[in-house]
């Protein structure tokens, strides 16, 4: 079935990526977005839904456009046919993992915390910006020279780093947020960056909804897009939206970690999560959630007679918003689908622009077949 | 690098050859009748850095240091592979899940480190080899209070500092010879310490390198302040009358300045220059900086600026009977 023809002719109007798509993710991604201050996001976002990116002209991306009491935002595009439309959320958040600073402790140096999932090992040696000036910091180690024999056995605690953004100091101060400093870069197949945990979901939701306007293969549903804060934190923008916009069943779009690299003794790796390369990650089971499986089967299905790769994530540990999206209200069926990234969470993470591409494909098609003859199979 | 300091010193002295070992001699000759005495200003252009040691399952590099590297400063770390050409990565920890159980948690050792660069294995293959160097890709960044920051400081600051002296001494009329000489491999073995000097002989040899500024982390007597003044170093491979003439000038022009004292080497070129031939009087100046041989090195322009400015005037200042000077108070 892999390699059958588009039953439909949806896929031709599937999103590509091409130059103006890297450029936006890349915008996307350079910007500092911490949770709890994804406000330079929220602009970008904005943006692209009222005037395609500052276009004069340009219609807006969407019917409604708001943004809500956790500075979340949705885009509500009606369905242009039929009475009682599916009602569909598609859902990214655009917090970024980060840092914040805790007290200035005089000569430009300042004391910080952890904002999400960072492991304290990838922090030692890397530049910052901080606050809402991206006023330059490093985050320094020791000198080698200065060790004490042994010290280099265990990990350089995250109480004695400071972040140093040079003895002039001033303009810094308690309270503002930090990301890394790493600039976005195209490479070969490749994308290198930080934040694509989960920039890539919030490009891939602007130009879903470019190419639902561009075709009718989309019109039969009630479209309801939410680009959601502080997910990386406990997925709390993500619960508030499924709330307001009521919807039927929720798509989550992601990134999750590929832990592909080979297993130091040479032995075969079977704890990868997921792969580069090998297609967006359809979840069934993670720490949050369960994958609805009549969701999770359509995925499947759209993939398989479309001929899109894909990969089932492998079950274990982690979560999206759709963990939080699944127990709104009296319940909605929810799936997350991921692109695979090495090394979230640290400076510098590495997707491929294929499975990027193919994330798209599939989610766009299994949009455009979808109704709610979806619901007529087996909960589970 | 070699090149990008040729080009700075080009219009700044009047010869400009590269040594056998592939120093880089500037001569900017002095006033003095022949023959003139010589000052040879040494800072050492190369870095520490990572070379390939092997192409693993994925196309993912393994690699080892070159020069002193502390394993913990790399993971995430931007770097540029010299393959066939020059390709962008960066430095990964794999999961714990993928490693030695007892290395949980633990610092990841360099050998279980790999270099990604995005690319395919066949294409990593194709282009990159065993013995390929990496180097450390952090972009320079100005920061607050007239600070830089970025990777290779050490000693690119010091280069920087001998280039700020020949320019300085386009404009003062000098009596000896000064050779500035941007030396090799000072991280591995001093060889370019120990061969210039030998091509060249001078009659001082000062060394200019970096030192440990007072940060996070570093604040023991092997520390100077930073952006307070360069450090004159005091120990084994300073001669007396050389510090005292450095700390005379550095009072008389008002700049301020921190002594450091080692007991053993100071861990630069003049360790090496020293001991060339017969002997050869050195001076140690530093430059202190913070977070030495991670990306993130941080350095004060001024303290560069007062190092040059040190530099010039101790030349203009030496007049050929100085040699005379250079004696032992008991010989």
């Amino acid at each position: 079935m892999t390699n059958s023809q588009p039953t439909t002719n949806a896929n031709r109007h599937a999103p590509v990526i091409g130059v103006e798509q890297i450029a936006l993710l890349e915008k996307l991604c350079n910007a500092s977005g911490v949770s709890g201050d994804e406000r330079e996001v929220r602009t970008i976002v904005l943006e692209q839904l009222r005037s395609a990116g500052g276009q004069a002209q340009a219609q807006p991306l969407a019917d409604e456009i708001k943004v809500d009491p956790l500075g979340s935002v949705y885009a509500i595009r009606h369905a242009r046919k039929g009475d009682n439309p599916l009602r569909v959320m598609v859902d990214a958040h655009m917090d970024e993992v980060g840092f914040l600073i805790v007290s200035d402790e005089d000569g430009g140096l300042y004391r910080f915390t952890r904002v999400g999932g960072i492991d304290e090992r990838v922090l030692p040696g890397k530049m910052l910006l901080v606050g809402k000036d991206h006023i330059p910091g490093v985050i320094g180690a020791k000198a080698i020279h200065l060790t004490e024999p042994g010290e280099m056995d265990n990990k350089i605690p995250l109480d004695a780093l400071r972040i140093d953004i040079g003895p002039g100091g001033g303009k810094v101060k308690a309270g503002d947020w930090a990301t890394y400093a790493t600039r976005f870069k195209a490479v070969g197949p490749s994308f290198i960056a930080k934040a694509l945990d989960n920039r890539l979901g919030c490009a891939s939701l602007i130009e879903l909804l470019r190419a639902v306007n561009a075709s009718a293969a989309l019109d039969h549903l009630e479209l309801l897009f939410a680009w959601s804060v502080q997910e990386e934190i406990g997925a709390r923008g993500a619960r508030v939206a499924a709330y307001a916009l009521d919807p039927e069943l929720a798509f989550a779009l992601d990134a999750t970690p590929a832990n592909d690299l080979p297993a130091h003794d040479g032995s075969e790796n079977m704890i990868y999560n997921t792969r580069l390369g090998f297609g967006p990650a359809i979840y069934i089971a993670d720490s949050s959630t369960l994958g609805d499986p009549r969701l999770a089967q359509h995925l499947i299905r759209t993939g398989d007679e479309l001929g899109i790769p894909y990969q089932i994530r492998q079950p274990g540990g982690g979560g999206t918003d759709a963990g939080s999206i699944h127990r709104v209200r009296a319940g909605i069926p929810s799936i997350s689908i991921s692109v695979p990234g090495r090394y979230l969470h640290t400076a510098a993470s590495v997707v491929r622009q294929a499975d990027w591409e193919h994330s798209l494909a599939l989610v766009w098609n299994a949009l455009a077949r979808l109704d709610r003859s979806v619901f007529s199979g087996e909960r589970g | 690098m070699r090149e990008a300091i040729a080009e700075a010193w080009k219009p700044l002295v009047d010869e400009l050859t590269v040594s056998r070992m592939g120093s880089l001699h500037g001569l900017k000759r002095g006033v003095a009748s022949e023959p003139r005495p010589k000052i040879l200003l040494a800072a050492h252009m190369d870095a520490i850095g990572l070379m390939v040691t092997g192409i693993s399952e994925g196309g993912l590099l393994r690699f080892y240091r070159v020069g002193g590297v502390d394993p913990r400063i790399l993971p995430g770390m931007p770097v540029t592979v010299y393959g066939k050409r020059e390709l962008p990565g960066i430095i990964v920890q794999p999961p714990d899940s993928l490693l030695p159980a007892a290395a949980k948690g633990k610092p990841v050792k360099m050998e279980y480190l790999l270099v990604d660069t995005g690319l395919e294995p066949e294409e990593v293959r194709a282009q990159v080899r065993v013995g390929d160097l990496i180097s450390f890709a952090t972009p320079p960044t100005d920061l607050s209070g007239d600070a830089l920051s970025g990777h290779s400081l050490d000693n690119r600051a010091s280069v920087a500092a001998v280039t700020a002296c020949l320019d300085e001494l386009q404009r003062v009329r000098h009596a000896w010879d000064v050779y500035a000489v941007a030396t090799v491999q000072e991280e591995e073995s001093l060889m370019g310490g120990f061969t210039s000097p030998y091509e060249i002989r001078p009659q001082i040899a000062v060394a200019v390198d970096v030192t440990h500024a007072k940060g996070p982390g570093a604040s023991d007597w092997r520390t100077v302040p930073l952006g307070k003044g360069f450090a004159l170093d005091w120990g084994p491979n300073t001669h007396p009358v050389l510090f005292e003439a450095f700390k005379e000038l550095a009072e008389r022009l008002d700049l301020p300045f921190s002594m450091e004292v080692y007991p053993s080497g100071s861990g630069t070129d003049a360790m090496g220059m020293q001991i060339v031939a017969e002997g050869i009087p050195t001076m140690v100046i530093s430059i202190p900086l913070r977070y030495m041989h991670t990306p993130v090195e941080l350095v004060s322009y001024k303290d560069i600026a007062r190092t040059g400015h040190l530099l010039a005037q101790f030349i203009a200042g030496l007049e050929p009977v100085f040699l005379d000077k250079l004696t032992y108070e008991n010989e």
